[in-house]
C-alpha cells in the first residue's frame, strides 16, 4: 500500500532521514517507534506532501505521491495530529465535518452534521458536544474529536501522530482501543508513530523502529520482544544502557 | 585583505538574507494573486474577513481621522496666519485628508490592528499544526486563509479611507467653525469647490494598495512563523513593522506617480 524507498531529508546541516525504506501492507496497522527527534513526524509529513524529501520515492497504491490529482490523493487520508490541530474558530461538529462541508466531498449541511454526530458517537462523545468549541473540551475529548475528524470521510489510510501524548494512562488506553477498533472495522491501512509502548502493543500488527534516519528493525508485533536487535531491545525495554545514546 | 573581508562579509550576508526574504515575499504575493483567480473560492471566509478587517476597523480609523482633521485645521490656521492665508484651512484640510493623511494614517492604523491580528492568528495555527491539518483535509491554506484576507483588505481599506476622509474633513469643519470662527456654509463651500474627484480617487487607490500590503504581510509572517510563543510574537511584530514601512514607501512611490507632473 505505502512504499518508501531510500528517503532522505535534511534541515540545514541536520540529517533527519538518511535512506529510510519502509513497506506498509494494505489493511494493516503499522507502528513506527523511535526516540524523540528521529524523524518519525517528518516521515509522515513527507508521505502527505507537507514536507518535500530531498531524495527517494514514496508510492501509495503503486503511484508516486508527486504525480496525479493532489486533492484525490489527499482524500484517501485521514490524520490525527499530536496536538489535535482542531480549528478553534469552529464548533466541534464543523471540525469533524470540515471535509464534508467543502471540496469534492461536499454534502448538504444537515447531512454533514448528522455524519459528524455519528462519528462523534463512534469515538464515545455525545451529540451535546457537537456545538461546543474545542477550547471548551478536555485534552482527551479533543483527541477524540480529532479522531472523529480523521475518520469522518471514511479514508483508506489513517495516520496517527503520537495519539496518546499528554493523556493519562486510562484515557491513553481508551484512545488506543478506539484506534484499534476503528482501524479494524473500517479495514483501513494505519500508520502510527509513537514512543508509548502500551500504544504499540494495543495498536500494532507490525512494528518498525526508526533510528539514525533509517529503519533498524521491522516485523510483526509478535516478534518484537524476541528480536535480537540491540537498539530495539533497549527501546522496547526502556533501558538507559545500550547503543542508543541518552543525555543525562 | 582579511580586514576588508571581515568588514564586507556581514554586509554581504545581510544583503543576501534581505534579497532572499524579498524573493519569498514576491513569490508569496504572486501565489496569492494566482489563487485569487482560480477556484475554489471560500465565500464564507471572505465574508468573515470583510467584517473583521473592514467593519471592525471603522472605529479606530474614524477616530484617527476625526482628531487628525481637527489638528490639521488648527495647524493650517496658525501656520497660514503668518502670511494672512487663514482662509485656505477648509481646502487644505480636505486635500490633505483625501490625498495623504486619510490613506496613510488609515493604512497605518489598519496595519497595527489587522496585520498583527492576522499574523498572530495564522502563526498560532502554524505552530499548532492547524495549517498542516488544512492541507490533509484537501484544503489549500493559501486559498482558504490568505486569499480571503488579502482580497477583503484590498477591497475594504479604500472604503475605510473614504469614510475616514469624510470624518477627517468633518473634524476640521467642527474645529474651524467652533474654534476658528469660520462660517459653516462658507467652510463647506470652500471644501467642495477646491476638492477634485481625483483627490479622493487617488487616496482610495492608495488605500487599496495599503490594504493589500497589510493583509499580505500579516499572512506571510503568520504562515512563516517560528515555533512557540516567541515565534508567533516575532511574526506579529515583523508583520506590523514591515507593513508600516511598505505603506510609507509605497505611499511615496504612488504620490510620485499620481502627482509629480
Amino acid at each position: 500500500m505505502i512504499h518508501l524507498t531510500d528517503l532522505h531529508k535534511s534541515f540545514g546541516s541536520k540529517h533527519v532521514l538518511r535512506g529510510a525504506d519502509l513497506h506498509v501492507p494494505k489493511g494493516t496497522s503499522t507502528v513506527i517507534i523511535g526516540g524523540s527527534g528521529t524523524g518519525k513526524s517528518v516521515l509522515l509529513k513527507c508521505v502527505l506532501g507537507l514536507v518535500q524529501p530531498d531524495q527517494g520515492t514514496i508510492q501509495v497504491d503503486g503511484r508516486d505521491t508527486g504525480s496525479g490529482d493532489r486533492d484525490a490523493f489527499l482524500a484517501q487520508f485521514g490524520m490525527l495530529f499530536q496536538g489535535g490541530a482542531l480549528f478553534d474558530s469552529m464548533s466541534v461538529w464543523q471540525n469533524v465535518a470540515f471535509r464534508l462541508l467543502r471540496g469534492s466531498l461536499k454534502r448538504p449541511k444537515d447531512e454533514a452534521r448528522a455524519i459528524a454526530i455519528e462519528k462523534l458517537q463512534r469515538v464515545g462523545l455525545g451529540a451535546e458536544v457537537a456545538d461546543q468549541f474545542p477550547a471548551e473540551l478536555s485534552g482527551g475529548m479533543q483527541k477524540r474529536v480529532s479522531l472523529a475528524r480523521a475518520i469522518a470521510a471514511d479514508p483508506k489510510i489513517i495516520f496517527f501522530d503520537e495519539p496518546t501524548t499528554g493523556l493519562d494512562p486510562i484515557m491513553s488506553g481508551v484512545i488506543n482501543d478506539l484506534i484499534r477498533e476503528i482501524v479494524t472495522e473500517m479495514g483501513a491501512t494505519a500508520l502510527t508513530i509513537t514512543h508509548d509502548m502500551s500504544s504499540v502493543r494495543a495498536i500494532a500488527d507490525r512494528v518498525a523502529m526508526l533510528h539514525g534516519g533509517k529503519f533498524r528493525w521491522e516485523g510483526p508485533i509478535a516478534e518484537m520482544d524476541d528480536a535480537t536487535d540491540p537498539y530495539l531491545h533497549q527501546f522496547v525495554n526502556g533501558l538507559a544502557d545500550g547503543p542508543i545514546e541518552t543525555v543525562r | 585583505m582579511n580586514i576588508v573581508t571581515s568588514f564586507l562579509a556581514p554586509i554581504g550576508a545581510r544583503t543576501l538574507a534581505f534579497l532572499a526574504v524579498l524573493g519569498r515575499v514576491v513569490l508569496f504575493a504572486g501565489s496569492t494573486l494566482s489563487h485569487m483567480i482560480r477556484p475554489p473560492f471560500y465565500g464564507k471566509e471572505f465574508g468573515q474577513a470583510l467584517l473583521s478587517i473592514g467593519w471592525f476597523s471603522l472605529p479606530v480609523v474614524g477616530l484617527t481621522a476625526f482628531f487628525t482633521g481637527g489638528a490639521l485645521a488648527l495647524q493650517i490656521y496658525s501656520g497660514g496666519a503668518r502670511f494672512n492665508a487663514e482662509a485656505v484651512v477648509p481646502s487644505i484640510v480636505a486635500i490633505g485628508m483625501a490625498r495623504e493623511l486619510g490613506p496613510v494614517l488609515g493604512g497605518l492604523m489598519v496595519a497595527g490592528r489587522v496585520a498583527a491580528a492576522i499574523a498572530a492568528e495564522l502563526g498560532t495555527m502554524k505552530v499548532t499544526e492547524q495549517i498542516d491539518a488544512l492541507t490533509t483535509l484537501s484544503t489549500n491554506p493559501m486559498k482558504y486563509l490568505t486569499v480571503p484576507r488579502v482580497l477583503a483588505a484590498t477591497l475594504t481599506v479604500p472604503l475605510l479611507v473614504a469614510v475616514g476622509d469624510a470624518i477627517g474633513i468633518f473634524g476640521g469643519f467642527l474645529v474651524g467653525t467652533s474654534r476658528l470662527g469660520f462660517d459653516g456654509q462658507v467652510y463647506l463651500l470652500n471644501t467642495v469647490n477646491f476638492l477634485e474627484v481625483w483627490d479622493i480617487g487617488s487616496g482610495m487607490v492608495k488605500g487599496a494598495a495599503f490594504g493589500f500590503i497589510v493583509a499580505l504581510m500579516g499572512c506571510y509572517h503568520g504562515m512563516n512563523s517560528g515555533r512557540g510563543a516567541q515565534g508567533v510574537g516575532r511574526a506579529t511584530t515583523n508583520a506590523v513593522v514591515s507593513a508600516s514601512i511598505l505603506i510609507l514607501a509605497s505611499n511615496y512611490l504612488l504620490t510620485e506617480v499620481f502627482f509629480s507632473s
